[in-house]
Parts: C-alpha cells; sequence; structure tokens
C-alpha cells in the first residue's frame, strides 16, 4: 500500500525531512528555497510532490512533517489536495500535518472560500497557516515558521514534541467551528 | 482532544454575555463596534448559508418603469452610508451638481449657481426598488444634454446615468444611526470621467466613500448556478462562461458556451432542496461543468480564473460590470450585489 505512514523508517541522523505538497511548482520551488536559506542545526532536506501517492520506487528518507499547500486561487489546487489526504496514514495528523493556504491576500481572484479551507484543516485536526508565497517577506517569515516545526517534529527540540507543538497551535478564538 | 475544550469554553460564554449586557444600552456606533469586533473573530460570509432562490424575490416590479435599467451595462461601487441626505433635497441637489460639474468641466473659473449650462441633472427617486420596507428608497441620478432653444421643452439626451439602491440590506441598516442613509450598491452607466466627478461631489457633501466593487471567481460561481435556476419562459441568450489562464506573455481566454436549457437541465439534476441553494450544490454544478471540459479537452478549468459569467437572466464580469437583461429577477440579482457591496464596506 502506498500510505504514507510516520514511523515506517528509520531516522536519519540529525537529519529533517519535509515533504511540500501542491500544484503550484514554481510556488514550492521558492518555498523550497527559502527554507533551505535558513540557519538549521539539523541537515534539512526538502521534497516536493505535486500530489499523493509518490511513487514508491525511490529511496527516500524518512517524512517528519507534510504541509499541503492549498492556493485559494484555484479549486484545483483543493480538489488534488482532498484526493491526496486519502494516502496519508492516519497517525500522521498527531502534529506531523499542517495545510498552508496561499493567495488570499487578492480577494479578487480568490475561487475558494476561506471558510473552506478552515473546514478542512479542522476536519484533519491540524494547523492551518496563511501566508502569501508570492511575496518574497511573507515566504521568508513562513520558511522560518515552518522549519522551526520541522525541528520540532522530527524530534530535534529537547521537550517539545509534535503533539506539543498540536495542542499549541490549536486555535481557542474560534467557537463557532465546533458547531462546523 | 475535544473533552479539554469544555472546561475553557465555560469562561469564554460567560465573558461574550458580559460583553452583551453590556452593549444594550449602547450608542450606535457602540452597537457598530460590537458587530465590527464580532466579526473578526467569526468567519464572515459562510457559504454554507442558504440563499433564498431567484423566484421568491420577485417583486410585482412594473416592466415600464424599470425598463431603462435593463440592457445596459453598469459599473459596481460600494458607498458607506451618506450623512444627513435628503429626499426632499432633491431640487437644490441638483443645482449644486449641476455647477459642480461645469466648474469641473470648466477647470477653475467662477460660476455662479442657477446659470444657464449644456447639462442638466436630474434627481429622481426609484419607487419599487426595495427589497423590505426597512430598505431606504433608491434614488437615480441623470445627467442629460439641455436643449439650446428654449421655446422646446424636449428632454435632452441622456450622458450619464447612476443609481443608488439597498435591497436587503438590514445587517448594515441595523448598525448605523439615524442621520446616514444606508444605499451601499452604487450602479453607473456612462463616461468614466462624469462618474468620477459625480463621486467627487458625493464624497464631499455626504462624508461617503466609492470604492470599486470586483466580484472573485468564487461569487461569480454562485452568481451562474443562481441564474441558471431561475425559471424563465424564453431564453434570449446562450450561457457562457470566460475564464483567464494566467500564462506568458499574454493571458488565454477560454469561452464555453452551453445552451440554456441544457444549463437548467445540469442544475434541476445537481438542485435538491426546493427554495434553498448551498454550496455543496453550486460546487457540484461547477464540477460537472469542469469535468465535462476536462473529458473533452483535458484542461482543468478549476486551476483558471473565472471572469465572466453570461446567462438569459443577466450577465457579470468579475471588475464590477453587470448587465441585468430580465425585469422579473431584478431584485435578486441586485440583492446579492447589495450583500457583496456591504461584505465590502465592512
Amino acid at each position: 500500500m502506498s500510505v504514507l505512514r510516520p514511523l515506517d523508517k528509520l531516522p536519519g541522523l540529525n537529519t529533517a525531512t519535509i515533504l511540500l505538497v501542491g500544484t503550484d511548482d514554481v510556488l514550492l520551488q521558492q518555498l523550497a528555497g527559502s527554507m533551505l536559506k535558513e540557519d538549521c542545526a539539523s541537515e534539512l532536506k526538502v521534497h516536493l510532490a505535486k500530489s499523493l501517492p509518490l511513487p514508491s520506487n525511490v529511496n527516500r528518507p524518512r517524512i517528519d512533517l507534510i504541509v499541503f499547500v492549498v492556493n485559494l486561487h484555484s479549486q484545483h489546487s483543493l480538489r488534488n489536495v482532498e484526493e491526496s489526504l486519502h494516502h496519508v496514514d492516519a497517525s500522521f495528523f498527531l502534529g506531523k500535518v499542517s495545510f498552508l493556504a496561499t493567495g488570499a491576500g487578492q480577494e479578487s481572484h480568490c475561487s475558494v472560500h476561506r471558510n473552506t479551507v478552515v473546514k478542512l484543516a479542522h476536519t484533519y485536526r491540524s494547523p492551518l497557516l496563511f501566508c502569501d508565497l508570492e511575496v518574497e517577506g511573507f515566504r521568508t517569515t513562513m520558511a522560518q515558521r515552518l522549519v522551526r516545526m520541522l525541528q520540532i517534529c522530527a524530534g530535534h527540540v529537547p521537550g517539545v514534541s509534535a503533539l506539543n507543538l498540536l495542542s499549541l497551535l490549536r486555535s481557542t478564538e474560534n467557537p463557532s467551528l465546533e458547531d462546523l | 482532544m475535544d473533552s479539554y475544550n469544555a472546561p475553557e469554553s465555560t469562561p469564554r460564554q460567560n465573558a461574550t454575555s458580559r460583553l452583551k449586557d453590556y452593549f444594550i444600552g449602547a450608542t450606535p456606533l457602540q452597537k457598530r463596534l460590537e458587530s465590527v469586533r464580532k466579526q473578526t473573530s467569526f468567519v464572515p460570509t459562510p457559504p454554507r448559508r442558504k440563499l433564498p432562490q431567484c423566484s421568491q424575490l420577485q417583486e410585482d416590479v412594473d416592466p415600464q418603469k424599470v425598463a431603462f435599467l435593463l440592457h445596459k451595462q453598469w459599473t459596481l461601487y460600494s458607498l458607506t452610508p451618506l450623512y444627513k441626505f435628503s429626499y426632499t433635497n432633491f431640487k437644490e441637489y441638483s443645482k449644486l451638481l449641476s455647477a459642480f460639474i461645469a466648474a469641473e468641466k470648466q477647470k477653475g473659473l467662477a460660476v455662479e449657481v442657477g446659470d444657464d449650462f449644456n447639462i442638466k441633472v436630474i434627481f429622481s427617486t426609484l419607487l419599487e426598488m426595495k427589497g423590505t420596507q426597512r430598505d431606504p428608497e433608491a434614488f437615480l441620478v441623470q445627467i442629460l444634454t439641455k436643449s439650446q432653444l428654449p421655446s422646446e421643452h424636449r428632454e435632452g439626451k441622456v450622458l450619464w446615468t447612476g443609481w443608488f439602491c439597498c435591497i436587503f440590506g438590514d445587517s448594515l441598516l441595523e448598525t448605523v444611526s439615524e442621520d446616514f442613509t444606508c444605499l451601499p450598491l452604487f450602479l453607473a452607466n456612462g463616461a468614466e470621467t462624469n462618474t468620477a466627478i459625480i463621486g467627487t461631489w458625493f464624497q464631499k457633501t455626504f462624508d461617503c466613500y466609492f470604492r470599486p466593487l470586483a466580484i472573485n471567481a468564487f461569487n461569480l460561481s454562485w452568481l451562474a448556478a443562481m441564474w441558471t435556476a431561475c425559471k424563465m419562459d424564453r431564453y434570449m441568450a446562450t450561457t457562457e462562461f470566460l475564464w483567464s489562464v494566467p500564462c506568458s506573455p499574454q493571458s488565454l481566454d477560454i469561452s464555453y458556451a452551453i445552451h440554456p436549457e441544457d444549463a437548467k437541465a445540469l442544475w434541476d439534476s445537481v438542485h435538491k432542496t426546493p427554495g434553498e441553494v448551498t454550496q455543496e450544490e453550486v460546487d457540484l454544478f461547477m464540477d460537472c461543468l469542469y469535468s465535462h471540459f476536462h473529458r473533452h479537452f483535458k484542461i482543468h478549468l478549476s486551476a483558471t480564473r473565472l471572469v465572466r459569467v453570461s446567462t438569459s437572466v443577466a450577465s457579470a464580469h468579475t471588475d464590477g460590470k453587470i448587465k441585468i437583461l430580465c425585469h422579473k429577477y431584478l431584485i435578486g440579482v441586485l440583492a446579492y450585489l447589495t450583500e457583496l457591496a456591504i461584505f465590502q464596506i465592512e
């Protein structure tokens, strides 16, 4: 079965691997570039994928964090992410999956409502980040955040685990979402 | 995980109920602040809401009176509430606005109010252009050329038309005080320079603010679904969609035309609950169109941007241009646009 499982491989020494899944190649490449520029004590590996399942013939390290990138300008990217989610094992969603929505800044180009993505992230109990990946400054900040999250998910930060981080990131300010 | 939230929610609920008590005896400004604060913590415009079907919004609009509103391309603007606007001062407003326009056109020469100009401005009310009784009356501003010969009392040619209306604007009406008139939707037809001049005069006189109203792809797909759902006796135009594909050096445009009866048949097969339109139905309707196109052309239309929707009821462009073709559903179309305008103001 080509389902991604969090613990089916041994971790590499001082290595942290992130998988970015999304239809916009250009944005993912730029984000990957920004992340690799960050100063990090661990060795970073960034894998990009258009969709899941990943081809099984490639030898790849254990994946510590999956980020699903949804472009609010395109329904296609949302559908793609929704289908890829089926190929991820349930135990991944204990803090090792995150959603990233891009394109919210240009309201006139949006064809996906913000609420749809919020509901998706809520269904999968994972944090949702908003960032306009096309703007360099925002992208750099988001890259810093993701590198930090990745280090925690790979277990390189003593005292904080992915599950701890998940409970910290759960937003407590939207009581209405519990009714959705 | 969910059980941990229970003890946290009780102190939050107490806080919001205390806040509500505080605001019962509040001034309109405080009520407005409270509603704005509520909006920031709750997700605005949830797409899961259900809208009434267009047929329910058919008012008994006299087709003769509104005939001049149809078949014209209107540019949309959202307008903040007007301060100290009065429906009885139309003659005065006409005179002031004529003088202002003449002054702008002559650029800085001294002009007296009441002089003879080549143009004439008329303010008039549009009766029956409202959703509920609470909505303020819609009014119309027209710039006409004046005939040079005073003996001929012929109406001049209309150079520019603009009208202000508010259809089902309850969410905005609740939050403003008595001095303000809420007419959030402004539609203009005519030269852009005239629109700019009129806009400047209104902004100076009534302390309001105009903003162009853009309709994004999400709202265009809602409009497409609602207009396809409308029952029509005869279809005057094909249902047409236009998508813009961003690519260099010039963007590509993809146009997709469907026979209106086929579109209606598709909608009927998707539509489940009578009298309501839900987000799932709109998504399914658009997905059917996308998958049909993909099967034939292997192009994912869902990755492009919907730019224009044209049906027998009305046609809308993402830049905020609209043309209404059917008088039966005029109020319904305006109600949705008013909602978009209110959302943009807030």
